[in-house]
């Protein structure tokens, strides 16, 4: 793995491997965990359903309220772009859907290369104004963790390496797409143990709220 | 032998014509990456170039970087170039057999020594290995490539076997294959991989040594930058198609029919580096993109080990998902565990609970002084 096509082969197969191994192991841990321990027997005698109301909220808690935007428009704006932005280059670009296929066995269609390039800068754009703010903001700064500080590079770096790498940028591109691979590795490592885990925890936490209410026969 | 004629006395008595040479001479500028007005240069160069001496082993091959080099186009100026060098033993080529073959890469060794070059075809089994995996008139592959290489002026790895172990060291490697850079650590190496080499190339990097009597500017993999330094993907004629996002999924569909990228069909051209797109094969005729075929990449090392040849660049080597399946298991049992142990501390909680009553607690309040 000291050359450049070694250290490819390594990250696209035994470093993959460990990476999805450890992703797997560590999500599986935490969701089964939660789902595990549950919630309170509630006695009371319900108003309304569950499912419905929770499905519901999943998605109406996606859009911030009109109160949340007032007070921190940036947030919202700047967070919903790069957020789409990243998921659109993750599911929607070719190469990664032909990644998705070899692992779960089918495809969906893909966007054209120059529109998830264009989709590209504006995430890699999103993120880097994301820090400068949480940098500038005296507040944001002060609540900071070093596992913020943590959690935005593990999420930049696949974008930017792949940015690079598309772009032929890195030579030779074995290389520069095998540092792409390896970040997004880094990425899947670092996944269940940190916030990261808001991928999948905050649609349970949505249902539930969403259940919650609807078990009471109230609108939420 | 090394004879005294010139390259261009000799070219001349072949019938090769001035302009017919000044062509090859533009082209090679070309391919160097030079201005075209060093053709002329090279041209002079090569009027005066003697016929080097040349040494060619075969070992664990297949004879194919042969074939390519011989079975091109005929008659060429890289044929040429091949007749005027001195190529005093390659035992697919040469007349002799048995003990004058030998003869003669011995009296050539002796004859040239410290000047002759020394081509390798084939990969051969490491110094620790069992030298009864290849051998030639007795004498293992390793034992000649050392002998040989001691009296080299430089060492030309024809071919990926040579250059990267190729076919012989792809996993398993039954014969503890090494490539020749493995194990020539004092002398240059230059790799022309590729399975086989483009003819243009193998007979560009000996007119380069013949034009500026050193050797070519490699890269990190020893390969002369002139003809590797790009990737195929990079010229590639059906680039502007990967651009758009234009694919084939299938070798009969739409886009295969259309001429569109060849991405998903596996194509490994984004990360192969060779002159392919740019030189063609068979006289400039087509090559292996242009035929409907994805590039597999021959000219990198370890390609037989690169996972399928139709599997996509992006997508992983296989043998994750029994990796990945047991590590999903051990963290649904592991999940488990860690909540089955929360439920048992909160109901052991709950049993150790011992249930105070407010006039218990004010009773006690009052008993303090």
């Amino acid at each position: 793995m000291s050359d450049p096509m070694g250290f490819l082969l390594w990250v696209k197969g035994p470093a993959f491997n460990l990476a999805v191994a450890i992703f797997a192991f560590g999500m599986l841990v935490r969701i089964v965990e939660i789902f595990m321990l549950g919630r309170k027997v509630n006695y009371a005698e319900p108003k309304g359903t569950e499912w419905g109301p929770g499905f519901k909220t999943m998605l109406t808690r996606t859009v911030a309220d009109p109160g949340t935007f007032a007070r921190a428009p940036f947030d919202v704006t700047v967070g919903w772009v790069w957020h789409i932005g990243f998921l659109v280059a993750l599911l929607l670009f070719i190469p990664h859907v032909e990644l998705f296929k070899s692992l779960v066995g089918f495809a969906w269609p893909g966007l054209p290369n120059p529109v998830v390039d264009a989709i590209t800068a504006i995430t890699l754009l999103g993120l880097i104004a994301a820090l400068v703010h949480r940098l500038s903001h005296p507040v944001k700064r002060f609540i900071s963790t070093p596992e913020d500080y943590l959690v935005w590079a593990v999420t930049f770096l696949p974008v930017l390496t792949g940015y690079l790498a598309y772009h032929r940028l890195v030579n030779p591109y074995p290389l520069g797409l095998g540092l792409h691979i390896l970040s997004a590795e880094l990425f899947l490592v670092i996944f269940p143990f940190t916030k990261l885990t808001h991928v999948f925890t905050a649609f349970i936490a949505r249902w539930y709220n969403g259940a919650i209410f609807g078990r009471k026969g109230v609108e939420s | 032998m090394a004879s005294s004629k010139t390259l261009g006395e000799s070219l001349r008595e072949q019938g090769v014509s001035r302009r017919g040479f000044l062509k090859f001479c533009a082209a090679t500028a070309s391919m160097m990456a030079l201005p075209p007005s060093m053709a002329p240069a090279i041209a002079a160069a090569l009027e005066k170039a003697r016929r080097p001496s040349v040494i060619w082993l075969s070992f664990q091959e297949c004879t194919g970087c042969t074939e390519s080099l011989t079975r091109s186009f005929a008659p060429t100026v890289e044929d040429l170039i091949l007749d005027v060098i001195s190529l005093d033993y390659h035992h697919t080529l040469q007349a002799a057999a048995g003990h004058q073959a030998e003869a003669a890469r011995e009296q050539a060794m002796k004859e040239n020594h410290g000047e002759y070059l020394l081509v390798v075809d084939g990969s051969l089994p490491g110094p620790d290995m069992n030298p009864g995996y290849s051998t030639i008139a007795g004498i293992s592959n390793y034992q000649m490539l050392m002998e040989a290489v001691a009296g080299a002026k430089a060492v030309v790895a024809m071919g990926t076997c040579a250059a990267f172990g190729g076919l012989p060291m792809a996993n398993p490697n039954p014969t503890g294959a090494v490539s020749v850079m493995d194990v020539v650590k004092d002398k240059p190496v230059i790799n022309v991989p590729g399975c086989p080499p483009l003819p243009m190339v193998i007979s560009g990097v000996l007119a380069q040594y013949l034009v500026f009597g050193k050797l070519p500017e490699l890269d990190e993999y020893h390969r002369p930058m002139a003809f590797f330094g790009q990737s195929i993907h990079d010229r590639c004629y059906r680039r502007p198609f990967y651009d758009k996002g234009l694919f084939a999924e299938t070798f009969d569909d739409e886009g295969a029919q259309k001429g569109w990228c060849l991405y998903r069909l596996g194509c490994k051209g984004p990360s192969t580096y060779n002159a392919c797109a740019t030189m063609r094969w068979n006289s400039g005729t087509s090559w292996p993109v242009e035929s409907g075929h994805p590039c597999l990449g021959c000219s990198e090392p370890k390609f037989w080990d690169a996972g399928s040849f139709y599997s996509p660049l992006s997508t992983p080597l296989p043998g994750a998902g029994p990796v990945v399946v047991a590590a999903g298991a051990a963290g649904v049992v592991a999940g488990g565990a860690l909540a089955a142990m929360a439920n048992k501390a909160k109901a052991a909680g709950v049993a150790q609970r011992q249930p105070v009553k407010i006039e218990e607690l004010e009773a006690k309040l009052e008993e303090t002084p």
